[in-house]
């Protein structure tokens, strides 16, 4: 049976009006094409590819064996580790604590939460870099205080890396919490109150599991965005924190290594992806179990 | 005293049981604000060492920025990079996330998912990937390669502001327009753009203070006389820290937060 006329012209526009949309789609996806998947799929490429020109995996095997990748390795997922630890003891008190204000209030304190966001991340890394200096404030506050008495070592080291990853971190893991305690009802802990749960009952069996779809999620995000830290350690560090990122930067500046620096590339991009991916289903059942438990 | 013992919350906790909490959470904040609000006082000081409160007042790191001919170079090219980029990528994105969201394709999810790429790869990779395929087509250190980098990194940005209004927006409207014989174009044009435009509007300044604060692609890709502001400042913060930076950044705080709140106000006069 042939179609009607009417139904063959109908489906011809159709097909012209998927052809105007694509078209449309066109000059984003080739700006991404030639900016991004390209570069990427090229770094795959000379990754796979040996000092001769063939291919091999010589890079990837360099990197297995030779105990210096270990180290970065070793360093990036430890510095990121105690990033995100330090992250989760700062931000749940304040995200607990702006979730009990008032929303006006809580609203003018998220300003604070807010501004590290919309200042330039070299504007705050210069300012760790005066504050935390041999002849910084914190040094001459400290001593002035009797904390302690010589000027301590605060930046071009582990600590500095860290507290300026704190500081950039914090408001990726106080927003998802804040708001996922924003949620709560308050009416599950007055019900435990009532059947006479403690304070602390009250918290580790009613809010934490009601807020830790907020904390997982937070934490995740704040974990996987430290992995692929480069300013910050490169800066405060002082060359003695050389994570992923800073070991690729270094293989291309100053050993012009494009196989190793690929190959390590390939790795972080790798590692990413399958964290996104294990976030992202571990957030579908989360959320699942948090459902049936509610239902 | 009193205040200390009332109940802080109707289960009865004390104001003085959470004295910790209001302490830590003070702290957190002091700890988030200090390094921005340090920088200014920082800037107008007239000694070469840092001390706080400034001694003595002075304008010379301003005066030292405006009378350097890299630091007004590289302030003159990231203005340009991030006007070129609003320019370039939010029409670009508003195209794409008006063509995903009315073809409705089969697997416009895919293609989504593609687009938002530029947001989960590191940034280091792709420095690196693009200087290289830079290298090839001599784009290094040229404007059109630090704005064609620098939209992709702004499409996804803007393509999500501008989807996310264009959910809520009813399509049906167009049709109308349409049925009553407008164009296609003339539809979107007079019909939806209207109605999205504060989300178009956010979508650019995202898409210029993308532009403006990157620095990883830059740092790879612009060099030269056409050296980025963030590329110079991360340079000086490896080499030799000069208050020259503190002004700087004065001024990068000043621009920013001019930006975000012309965007507030335009959004609240919609």
């Amino acid at each position: 049976m042939t179609a009607l006329p009417n139904a063959l012209a109908l489906q011809r526009s159709a097909r012209w009006e998927r052809l105007g949309m694509v078209s449309l789609i066109a000059p984003a996806l080739l700006v991404i094409g030639l900016t991004m998947l390209i570069p990427v799929g090229w770094l795959f490429y000379l990754s796979a590819l040996s000092d001769a020109g063939n291919f091999s995996l010589e890079h990837y095997q360099r990197m297995w064996e030779q105990p210096s990748y270990g180290r970065t390795f070793a360093t990036t997922f430890k510095v990121s580790l105690i990033t995100t630890f330090i992250c989760i003891l700062l931000s749940y008190p304040l995200a607990y604590f702006l979730s009990e204000l008032p929303k006006r209030v809580a609203t003018l304190c998220m300003v604070a939460v807010l501004l590290p966001l919309w200042t330039s991340l070299l504007v705050r890394t210069y300012a760790w870099l005066v504050l935390l200096q041999r002849k910084g404030l914190i040094n001459n506050w400290g001593i002035e205080l009797g904390l302690w008495d010589e000027p301590l070592a605060l930046v071009h080291n582990l600590t500095g890396t860290l507290v300026g990853m704190v500081h950039v971190m914090l408001p990726f893991l106080v927003l998802p919490l804040y708001s996922a305690m924003r949620a709560i009802d308050r009416d599950y802990l007055r019900a435990a109150a009532n059947l006479g749960a403690g304070p602390l009952r009250r918290f580790w069996l009613v809010f934490f599991p009601l807020a830790l779809p907020g904390l997982i999620t937070g934490t995740l995000i704040v974990f996987i965005l430290c992995l692929g830290f480069y300013v910050t350690p490169a800066v405060l560090g002082g060359g003695k924190v050389i994570m992923v990122a800073g070991r690729i930067a270094n293989d291309i500046e100053l050993f012009f290594n494009w196989g190793a620096a690929s190959a390590l590339g390939v790795v972080l991009l790798l590692l990413t992806m399958l964290l996104i991916f294990g976030a992202m289903r571990l957030a579908r059942i989360g959320s699942a179990l948090v459902n049936r438990s509610q239902s | 005293m009193s205040w200390l013992e009332r109940p802080a919350t109707e289960t009865q906790i004390t104001h003085r049981a959470r004295l910790w909490l209001y302490a830590t959470a003070v702290l957190v904040m002091v700890f988030l604000v200090i390094p921005t609000l340090l920088v200014i006082p920082m800037s107008f000081s007239a000694s070469q060492y840092l001390e706080f409160p400034p001694s003595k007042w002075s304008l010379r790191w301003y005066e030292s920025y405006f009378n350097s001919k890299s630091w007004m170079d590289a302030t003159a090219t990231s203005l340009q990079a991030g006007l070129w980029t609003a320019l370039f990528a939010t029409p670009v994105a508003t195209m794409a996330a008006y063509g995903l969201h009315v073809a409705r394709l089969k697997h416009s999810h895919m293609l989504l998912m593609l687009l938002l790429t530029p947001m989960v790869v590191p940034n280091i990779l792709i420095g690196i990937g693009v200087f290289y395929v830079y290298v090839q087509l001599k784009l290094v250190n040229s404007m059109l390669g630090l704005v064609l980098a620098h939209s992709m990194l702004a499409i996804p940005v803007v393509m999500l502001v501008v989807g996310s209004a264009l959910k809520t927006f009813d399509l049906d409207q167009e049709l109308v327009a349409r049925s009553l014989g407008a164009s296609r174009i003339k539809a979107f044009w007079m019909v939806t753009l209207p109605q999205i435009k504060f989300s178009v509007i956010t979508g650019a300044v995202l898409a210029f203070l993308t532009s403006f604060d990157e620095i990883i692609v830059a740092l790879f890709v612009s060099g030269g006389p056409n050296s980025t502001l963030t590329r110079n400042m991360f340079n000086a913060l490896r080499d030799q820290v000069d208050p020259t930076i503190a002004a700087v950044s004065t001024l990068i705080v000043l621009i920013t937060t001019l930006l975000l709140v012309i965007t507030q106000y335009v959004g609240r006069n919609k």
